[in-house]
């Protein structure tokens, strides 16, 4: 067990921002809120898995919505509260911990609020070993864990409980609600013993973001190339240096597609490489060829700071460096190409992991 | 004739134009009193014109002076914040992301009230005036009368916004009322703080422009004046006063125009080197390029649209040392005149590199003759890759585009930059802020979040474009020369509805009076 405090939560949410692949929500709004609570609450411990008992009950807590409302209609704060504790009511047991469902920017520290706010501890793993748009797409789904019972709040009080057959009808439920309650809601889903969660989890998600913040910060300070350390921190493949060239979008669905062209710069001038991204980025292509898909993570980082680039910051000149990650091992089986493979979001491309191109 | 002036935190610079012609132009120290320096200015360019003040048909003014009062914190006054919203955003107050020095300096009292709206228009809860009244009557006991207003989505409805300052005005009838909706766009903490610096700065502005006031007064200016702000456009002297906080930024703004003037372009990179940094802006349409992300002024989040420039380490006076060679960030600033080489210091600066380079004739070229002759073209490869690498950063397309050089430190870039079609190094640069206030014109724009489930793409865009010409005719424009000059449209992730925010701004000439 360790605590959390304000500064970690800078680190946090910068570092989970890079897992968050292009997507993951803007992190200002969530990092305000769990330093805002550290200050009124107090710090937050962090466990690991293996520090709490397999019988222990986790329920994540989030934010889900539209970036664009949550940066207008800021939450209560009792709503996630609301949210969580639902949970434990309708299930008749006590809650032991809350923890992130995603590694994006707004979502690994929503819970940090959350266990500020009702003095429990933040379980240091998650759902996805990075950011995905849609509910289902969670480890805990590929383990046979249910979303529901799952509890979603608006700040009027109000809290909407629901059962549904799988976790996909959930996500067609719970869009629809969010909708109602005004494009945002404060979400408590997808409950899990420690124990469930020693393999449905992706342990140290937290810790890692850290890391990965921390290391950021501290290139900018000294005179390191702050990719390659950056690279080196997250365990990663440098697929692409190059220059944004263009950047073409379109919306379908309610999702943010598009496509950005990327001219290669040093070793490797001469090259283009072309990132599909729907709201994160999906596919990577160098010349035609795949050389990275999802669920493998693909981060743009800008060349000077190593900061990470979300796919709505993607612009024109941008000097940039693509790094690819290998995803979490949930992800590379049958049930989690199923889930989240190149293939369920329209591309017609085999999965092969990243490290069978760049090992 | 036109004046322009713009007082910035070292200079006072004026010009006298006609029409599109610079008659005259002068520098002076800016003073405490910023009225003096700019009557002093007035007096030097009367003096060489032979200008009679009557002749004067209008003086339009760019200060930096708001913008230094929030970085140093002077001249704020006690400010209360009320926001509509509950019962959402409890877990983010009014001023949380505030440095506290700042928060200290305007008292930092907050009140939430009930009301705001959903992104689709329905209420969040009921505005209630007996609560409104009862935040009144405490802001009143505090003796507070600088009143920042917010409330959720207020650019989509101002309503509940409006009827908060009617029933504040009714109980505190000298309070000074800021709305955010008449200041900023979606995103509340960005806006509200946008709006809290409007109102602590309210009680300067009227004294800062009754200063300008009779400074023209005092030189028998009967002329209209106006305050150039950050968009590149004009606001009346009387709008200034009420909402100051539009001026930040405007320098760069009036330095950018000012150098699409000079050059008669209006599409262009516009590189000010100055003696420290180079600030690299875009012209698009005579406009400055908006930065698409948040605004820190004084350390505080906003969400104004300021010009997009991207501020690199090299300058005039930037030293040049070791081997491999390197240029800069460090500068010796304005000490250039006594440390650099050329000028009988022992400091090897960028400029002594343009003297030996023979690119430019400053100072005793003589002291820089005996200078390696390697290292020299070392440094120049050095700066040319700077200055390549941030025009190319800025650039839209990969299409050439032309370049315009503005600013002292210009002497340096001699040499052709990659993807410029042409380098321009036009004359009077040394004024191009005052030309750029002198020139500008009145504009308005809209930012809202339209359903497409509702109306065509088609009714959106020219529902959003009308707002915006009102806006601008509002403001003081001649209907007839309105045009809309940008068009942004953002569709939005994760909403119903095919829902598109759409942004245009519309610019016009000053109506004459």
């Amino acid at each position: 067990m360790r605590l959390l405090n304000e500064r970690n939560i800078e680190d946090i949410a910068l570092g989970a921002a890079v897992l968050g692949t292009g997507g993951g929500g803007d992190p200002y709004i969530g990092m305000l809120m769990a330093k805002q609570a550290i200050r009124d609450y107090g710090p937050v411990e962090l466990y690991t898995l293996d520090e709490l008992d397999d019988n222990d009950l986790i329920v994540p807590t989030a934010m889900m919505g539209a970036p664009t409302v949550m940066v207008e209609k800021m939450p209560n704060g009792d709503d996630i509260v609301n949210a969580f504790k639902t949970i434990g009511k309708y299930l008749g047991k006590p809650i032991r911990a809350t923890m992130s469902i995603e590694a994006g920017g707004l979502n690994s520290v929503v819970p940090i609020y959350t266990a500020a706010r009702v003095r429990m501890p933040l379980v240091d793993c998650d759902g996805m070993g990075r950011a995905f748009p849609e509910i289902q797409m969670v480890t805990h789904t590929i383990a046979g864990i249910t979303a529901t019972p799952m509890a979603m709040s608006d700040e009027r009080g109000n809290t909407v409980l629901m059962e549904t057959i799988n976790n996909r009808w959930t996500e067609r439920f719970a869009r629809s609600v969010t909708v109602e309650m005004g494009a945002m809601a404060m979400i408590a889903l997808y409950a899990a013993t420690v124990g469930q969660l020693k393999t449905a989890a992706v342990p140290g998600t937290i810790t890692k973001a850290e890391e990965i913040g921390q290391t950021i910060r501290s290139a900018r300070q000294t005179e390191e190339d702050p990719v390659k350390t950056v690279r080196e921190a997250v365990g990663g493949y440098m697929v692409f240096k190059g220059k944004i060239a263009d950047v073409q979008r379109r919306t379908e669905a309610g999702f943010a597609k598009g496509d950005a062209f990327i001219d290669g710069i040093d070793e490797f001038a001469g090259k283009r490489l072309q990132m599909s991204f729907q709201n994160e980025n999906l596919v990577a292509l160098i010349d035609g060829t795949p050389v990275v898909t999802v669920p493998d993570l693909i981060a743009t980082l800008d060349i000077d700071t190593g900061e990470p680039i979300t796919t709505e910051g993607l612009r024109y000149g941008f000097r940039v460096a693509i790094i690819a990650m290998p995803c979490a091992p949930q992800w590379r089986t049958p049930a989690g190409l199923d889930l989240v493979g190149p293939k369920y979001f329209g591309y017609d491309i085999p999965y092969v992991p990243v490290e069978e191109r760049y090992g | 004739m036109r004046i322009g002036i713009d007082v910035g935190g070292t200079n006072t610079d004026a010009v006298l134009m006609d029409g599109t012609t610079v008659v005259s132009a002068t520098k002076t120290p800016t003073t405490p009193n910023v009225g003096d320096g700019i009557v002093t200015a007035l007096k030097q360019l009367i003096a060489q014109s032979g200008l009679q003040s009557s002749s004067i048909d209008g003086v339009m003014i760019g200060t930096t002076h708001f913008t230094n009062a929030i970085v140093e914190r002077k001249h704020l006054q006690p400010t209360a914040v009320i926001r509509l919203g509950l019962p959402a955003t409890v877990c983010l107050p009014p001023m949380v992301d505030f440095p506290d020095d700042l928060r200290e300096a305007i008292g930092g009292r907050s009140f939430l009230a009930h009301g705001g709206h959903e992104f689709d228009g329905r209420e969040i809860s009921p505005f209630s005036e007996d609560e409104i009244r009862g935040i009144a009557r405490e802001i009143q006991a505090a003796g507070i009368h600088a009143i920042a207003i917010s409330s959720v989505f207020s650019p989509v409805n101002t309503s509940f916004e409006e009827k908060t300052a009617a029933i504040v005005r009714e109980i505190i009838p000298s309070a000074n009322i800021t709305l955010s909706s008449k200041i900023g766009r979606i995103g509340l903490l960005e806006r509200e703080n946008a709006a809290i610096l409007n109102a602590c700065l309210r009680t300067l502005a009227e004294r800062t422009v009754t200063g300008f006031k009779s400074a023209l007064a005092e030189m028998q200016i009967n002329a209209p004046f106006y305050i150039s702000q950050n968009d590149g456009t004009l606001m009346s002297a009387d709008f200034a006063a009420d909402y100051p906080v539009l001026t930040f930024a405007s320098g760069p703004t009036n330095s950018m125009r000012g150098a699409a003037f000079l050059s008669g372009l209006k599409d262009a990179i516009v590189i000010d080197v100055g003696g420290t940094t180079t600030d690299v802006g875009v012209l698009q349409r005579g406009f400055p390029r908006v930065a698409a992300l948040a605004v820190s002024i004084g350390g505080v989040r906003t969400n104004f649209r300021m010009p997009d420039t991207l501020s690199i380490g090299l300058g005039g006076g930037s030293l040049v040392r070791g081997n491999p060679v390197k240029v800069g960030p460090q500068s010796v600033g304005y000490e250039i005149t006594s440390k650099a080489l050329v000028f009988g210091g022992d400091t090897l600066t960028t400029t002594d590199i343009a003297v030996a380079a023979g690119y430019a004739e400053v100072g005793d070229a003589n002291k820089v003759a005996d200078l390696d002759a390697a290292m020299v073209a070392a440094a120049q490869d050095r700066i040319e890759e700077l200055v390549n690498n941030a025009v190319d950063r800025m650039k839209t397309s990969a299409a050439p585009m032309p370049v315009i050089a503005v600013g002292g430190g210009s002497i340096l870039l001699k040499r052709p930059i990659v993807g410029a079609s042409e380098v321009l190094m036009p004359p009077n640069f040394a004024v191009a802020n005052a030309i750029g206030a002198a020139i500008a014109q009145i504009g308005g724009e809209t930012d809202r979040i339209f359903s497409l489930a509702d109306m065509s793409r088609d009714t959106a865009l020219a529902t959003a474009k009308q707002e915006a010409i009102d806006k601008a005719v509002a403001a003081g424009a001649n209907r007839d020369t309105v045009e809309i000059v940008e068009v942004e449209e953002v569709p939005l992730a994760y909403l119903p509805g095919n829902a598109t925010r759409i942004m245009v701004k519309a610019v016009g000439d000053l109506k004459e009076s």
